[in-house]
């Protein structure tokens, strides 16, 4: 596996789409590649923080709602 | 100093969440965020002539949305100004026992949290305004909103390698922002 591959199946991974095979993949080439391990610690820092932080967007139907209101609005 | 200006037509895109965010964590109900976030926009365009363009289109917003919020307290104060204070305690040893269970109340959400994570959300947030405008709002409904890497590809027609590529690179960008200014 190339590091290429071993970042983009470390992306997955955080959204749970990484399949078996490609995380045991994953995990040898950890083994012996030290900036793919950085990568990887990092990365799965980034996923526990935005857990933690409990961020919230608006929900799309409410963006649309609101986009209306403010093109009403300025049409007037 | 007065280069910023305001864009009415793109403050949905370019803050709605952020001021959701915002909102959420200090009133605690979606629909009601909705309507301060509603209301702040209105007042926007009401005022838009007052706009300087010393602060930054944001943090005037903001500033808008704070008083919102703060008259959105206040009203609900009025209305619970009568409330009713309950001490059930009959006999004198135990009368101040409802401070003590008060103080224990195990449902309060620790106030330190919430700071804690509505400053971290706000650092989030401006990591994402390093982002390009597109990518950010494909992380965030990849990352936050956990929509189907299909159904982003149909929005944005792209294709699932171009979107796992606009995700590596906002993830990297992410972790470096956060690790320069929250860790």
């Amino acid at each position: 596996m190339k590091c290429e591959e071993a970042g983009h199946v470390c992306d997955k991974s955080q959204y749970k789409e990484a399949s078996f095979w490609e995380k045991v993949k994953l995990n040898i080439h950890l083994l012996y590649c030290s900036v793919c391990r950085k990568y990887t610690k990092n990365n799965a820092q980034l996923s526990e923080i935005l857990i933690k932080s409990d961020i919230k967007t608006m929900p799309l139907n409410d963006k649309k709602d609101l986009k209306e209101k403010i093109h009403q609005e300025m049409s007037k | 100093m007065s280069n910023n200006q305001l864009n009415p037509n793109l403050w949905v895109d370019k803050y709605s969440d952020y001021l959701f965010n915002f909102t959420i964590v200090r009133v605690n109900d979606s629909e009601i965020a909705k309507d301060l976030i509603s209301e702040t926009f209105l007042a926007g365009l009401k005022s838009k002539d007052n706009f300087k363009g010393e602060a930054t289109e944001r943090t005037w917003l903001i500033s808008i949305l704070k008083r919102k919020i703060i008259d959105h307290y206040r009203k609900i104060n009025s209305n619970k100004g009568k409330a009713e204070v309950r001490i059930t305690y009959s006999d004198e040893e135990s009368e101040g026992d409802w401070l003590e269970e008060r103080v224990s109340d195990p449902f309060d959400k620790n106030a330190e949290d919430l700071i804690l994570n509505s400053e971290l959300g706000t650092a989030i947030y401006n990591c994402l305004d390093n982002l390009n405008e597109k990518h950010a709002l494909i992380f965030k409904m990849k990352t936050i909103d956990n929509f189907d890497t299909e159904a982003i590809c149909k929005e944005f027609d792209i294709s699932a390698s171009n979107l796992w590529v606009i995700i590596h690179r906002a993830r990297k960008a992410m972790a470096d922002c956060l690790n320069k200014n929250w860790f």
